[in-house]
């Protein structure tokens, strides 16, 4: 028993980063339930909250790869209202058809991606300076295009990006049942259902990566530890789909984001291109004599994250129903916040996309229950910014203990 | 004599791994005390655990300083001791000068403004303590390693010193600054100045030690009186635990078919575009060959190796690489590696290893195609590649996943190593490839390079170690100042001709 409880306190110090993410997101989540009456919980507000976040989680999954390289980008935010100024010109000025300004306004933030990169890359130009400039003139570009007003609204066609929900796939008498049973006006069956896949998968994932641990001796995370954390991870992901079905079901954006993430997740842990991107931030002069193409790397990046940025302007102007010279205004700031919150390192080298989209959910969740409590806008910025600092104050604090 | 230092029943451990198990260490006052023993046997772990690296608190046993129990926190309150640690790894900041680096940290300052005439001045007196005639506001990033290293001990000295601890001061030194630097420890000796010496370099050891204290394993097995000398086999023979007889693995030449062949190769200095650094060199290795090149630091030996190995270092460069006869592509280092040359770095902190990542991590960085299938990495192969690799080199760690960053140098070494063998070379270029290694693990490198070459691979070592270049190859190349200025085959060789021949150019 003893030892038991020593194993499970060694494996906590030494995940306290993961763990103290989790745990943080859970403690902040109750403590804006209660402040705010148990709105922040309610079906209307989770959907809202998954709308509103949808585009900085989008854009923080280009945003880890660009810092696990070692690098940073500040245009985002211009980029992302850039790209919103170019789908309202294009769909609601010039009548354009939907799928191929979609195309157009992805193929534009690749190219942006490009330009930045290039000289990041291929001149050594810090990215700081180099997207500081891209920030003011994709914000200047924006007003230029806009003519400093709101062009709305769009065709219901390109509103479905972010505002439409999946159809229920499932007979609407099962829908009927479990809203009598659970006391709901209605309710969405492939919502649930998917929410029980997936927790369903968490653990089935989790089993296997258990298993092949002990098979090579990785010490690996004791098992009343192993099941806490999975259970509180699935039943959260039960408990959210729930509450989705009781309200309008699965939204688009939720598809969307869960594919990029799973996308994303895989690229970073499981390919070649992944490892060689670590390898990159890690140290750039050990991977170019490793034969890795480190400039080719760092150019990739950066087109990733323009496509990136492209889709969150798109689904952000879905979702405002118009295009406005504000959109997106420092927007890049709440991104790195959240890549940073969620452990990613400044020198890069490090970094796990499940961190920055707990970190964005953390962010998230602040702003708002922050909003729902009415608190002003100066305080929430106060606030977020003492977040982000300590977040990283324990990420440092945390390694110079164990070094 | 009286003791100067008492540790006792030191024993520190990190996860996974007893570093120091009951280790006990006594040093006398003003003598020179070495400590022998493997890579990783927890030498400088203990020197860390003396200097405050590692707090009082985070081991157990005892240390006593000067008659008293001492506990220091930290590096500062070790120092203000008179305790002062040169690491492996250097510390002086390359941009800075030479005085700057002296009193950074504890700079002559009054009222925060620094007296930089006065600085300078005491800088001069402590630099012609160890003997160097620079100027203090040289900087740091313009002097070779040997005089870096003298450097680091005048700042030791700017510190009123009671006890230096030098850990594998002449790792990365020519054998003559090396001879400079023991010279200056008897200097200090005679001066009062008590020393504690970690080398692997055991001639050197038997030079200036009086008594050597062996660790094996994180446990201290012996401790010898040198004080009229130690034979090198005593020494090793604790170490390792059985007798050595050889330092070198029999090996019979067998030269086969024309292997590398490079021609005419130029290379200009990157930043000054007027300095030809590499001059009209040609150079070949046949089929299981190992072929040495000899030289002085600075003979531009490593320019050689990386302006070939995929252009990594130089501009303007010039010069055909024939593999198997036929014109080979290594503009860049993908495509020499897909050549089939490899190249081990001198410098493997900076440029050979990520040192935050893994051991498999590293292993597999240069030949990510021979884990992954269409991209995606294949996580069993990859350890089980990195688990092949860690036996067959012996190297120690409790597992593939430990931070490389966490290994002692030598075993770091031997990653680098891995990652390279693994990437199944035609050609392996070595750079100072035994530096900082134990003699144990030397002889297995050795015994890794006669097997590459039985099997008709080619080995190119670059070494400032002429036992070892005599030992090991079977031709000989002397450089001299960016210049091939002779061959020699192995049984012409000789450490005199091989001086001659860079003397005389
Ligand atoms: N911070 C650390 N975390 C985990 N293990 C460590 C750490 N530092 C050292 N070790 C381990 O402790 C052991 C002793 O290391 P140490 O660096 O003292 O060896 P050494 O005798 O100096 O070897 P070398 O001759 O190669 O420098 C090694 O097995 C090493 O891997
Ligand atoms: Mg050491």
């Amino acid at each position: 028993m003893d030892k038991h409880t020593n194993s499970v306190k060694a494996h906590l110090v030494a995940h306290m980063r993961d763990f103290g993410l989790l745990f943080a997101l859970i403690a902040i989540m109750a403590i804006f339930q209660i402040a705010t009456g148990g709105i922040l919980l309610r079906p209307v507000n989770l959907t809202n909250l998954l709308l509103q976040n949808s585009y900085i989680i989008i854009m923080a999954l280009g945003m880890l790869l660009v810092i696990v390289a070692g690098h940073i980008d500040l245009s985002v935010g211009s980029v992302m209202g850039f790209v919103g100024a170019l789908a309202a010109v294009m769909i609601v000025s010039n009548d354009v058809p939907v799928p191929i300004a979609i195309a157009v306004c992805l193929v534009a933030g690749g190219i942006i991606g490009a330009a930045q990169g290039y000289f990041v890359a291929f001149w050594r130009i810090p990215p700081f300076i180099v997207t500081l400039a891209g920030m003011l003139v994709f914000r200047g570009l924006t007003l230029w295009l806009l003519e400093g007003q709101s062009i709305g609204p769009f065709p219901k066609e390109f509103q479905v990006l972010s505002t439409g929900f999946v159809p229920d796939i499932f007979p609407a008498a099962w829908g009927a049942g479990l809203a009598e049973m659970v006391g709901a006006r209605k309710f969405n069956v492939l919502s649930l259902a998917l929410g029980i896949v997936a927790a369903i998968g968490v653990v089935v994932m989790g089993v296997k990566k258990r298993s092949r641990d002990a098979e090579y001796g990785i010490d690996s995370e004791p098992n009343s530890l192993f099941w806490v954390r999975n259970v509180i991870v699935s039943g959260a992901l039960v408990f959210l789909m729930f509450k989705l079905s009781t309200f309008r079901g699965v939204p688009n954006v939720l598809v969307t984001m869960a594919i990029l993430i799973a996308i994303y997740a895989f690229i970073t842990e499981r390919t070649v291109i992944g490892r060689r991107i670590y390898a990159l931030g890690g140290n750039e002069k050990a991977a170019k004599l490793s034969g890795i193409k480190t400039e080719r790397l760092t150019f990739i990046a950066f087109v990733n994250m323009g496509v990136m940025a492209a889709l969150a302007g798109l689904i952000f102007a879905a979702r405002l129903n118009s295009a406005t010279p504000k959109a997106g205004f420092a927007l890049e700031l709440d991104v790195i916040a959240a890549v940073f919150i969620g452990g990613a390192s400044m020198s890069g080298g490090s970094g796990k996309i499940i961190g920055a989209v707990v970190g964005a959910f953390i962010m998230g969740v602040m702003n708002n229950g922050m909003s729902i409590l009415g608190i002003g806008i100066d305080y929430q910025q106060v606030i977020k910014g003492l977040v982000l600092l300590a977040a990283v104050f324990f990420d440092v604090y945390n390694k110079q203990k164990q070094g | 004599m009286s003791t100067l230092l008492e540790m006792r029943t030191i024993t520190k451990e990190f996860p996974g791994v007893k570093a120091l198990d009951q280790v006990n260490l006594v040093v006398e006052r003003g003598e020179i005390h070495a400590i022998c023993g493997e890579n990783g046997a927890g030498k400088s772990t203990l020197m860390k655990v003396l200097s405050g690296v590692y707090p009082a608190g985070t081991y157990d046993g005892e240390i006593h300083f000067e008659g008293a129990l001492a506990t220091f926190k930290n590096i500062r309150e070790s120092e203000d001791q008179g305790i002062i640690i040169i690491h492996q790894e250097l510390a002086l900041v390359p941009e800075l000068s030479i005085a700057e680096n002296i009193f950074l940290g504890n700079e002559t300052a009054k009222g925060g403004v620094i007296n930089w005439h006065e600085a300078n001045q005491h800088t001069e007196k402590l630099l012609a303590k160890v003997g160097l005639s620079e100027a203090p506001t040289t900087r740091i990033d313009s002097l070779g390693v040997g005089k870096q290293q003298l450097v680091e001990i005048a700042k030791a000295l700017s510190k009123d010193v009671k006890l230096l601890i030098l850990d594998e001061p002449t790792a990365a030194l020519q054998e003559n600054d090396s001879k400079k630097l023991l010279d200056l420890m008897l200097e200090l000796k005679s001066q009062g100045v008590t020393s504690i010496i970690i080398s692997h370099k055991l001639n050197e050891v038997g030079f200036v030690a009086d008594t050597v204290t062996v660790i094996r394993d994180g446990m201290s097995v012996s401790t010898i009186d040198a004080s009229n000398g130690v034979s090198e086999d005593e020494i090793v023979r604790d170490m390792v635990g059985r007798d050595m007889s050889d330092r070198y693995p029999a090996r019979e030449p067998r030269a086969g078919e024309m292997l590398l062949e490079v021609e005419n190769w130029n290379v200009w200095h990157p930043e000054h575009s007027e300095r030809q650094v590499i001059k009209d060199i040609s150079f070949n290795v046949r089929a299981g060959e190992v072929v040495g090149i000899a030289g002085l630091m600075g003979s531009g030996r490593t320019e050689l190796a990386m302006s070939i190995f995929g252009k990594s270092y130089g501009r303007k460069i010039s010069g055909t690489v024939k593999l198997h006869g036929t014109v080979a592509d290594v503009s860049r280092v993908d495509r020499a590696i897909d050549a089939g040359l490899a190249y081990v770095t001198e410098d493997r902190k900076s440029l050979g290893l990520i040192l935050d990542e893994t051991i498999q991590f590293n292993t597999t960085l240069a030949n990510l195609d021979g884990v992954s299938k269409a991209g995606v990495l294949n996580a069993n192969s990859e350890t089980k590649v990195a688990e092949e690799y860690r036996e067959a080199l012996k190297t120690r760690t409790p597992s593939v996943f430990q931070k490389v960053g966490n290994l002692s140098g030598g075993n770091q070494q031997k990653v680098v190593l891995a990652k390279w063998l693994f990437t199944g070379p035609e050609v392996l270029i070595l750079d100072e490839p035994t530096r900082g290694i134990d003699v144990g693990a030397k002889y297995e490198i050795y015994s890794i390079i006669n097997d590459l070459s039985a099997d008709g691979k080619g080995v190119v070592m670059i070494s400032s170690e002429m036992p070892e270049l005599l030992g090991m190859c079977d031709r000989i190349y002397v450089m001299n100042e960016g210049a091939l200025v002779g061959e020699l085959a192995a049984k012409d060789a000789s450490q005199e001709r091989i001086m001659s021949l860079i003397v005389t150019e």
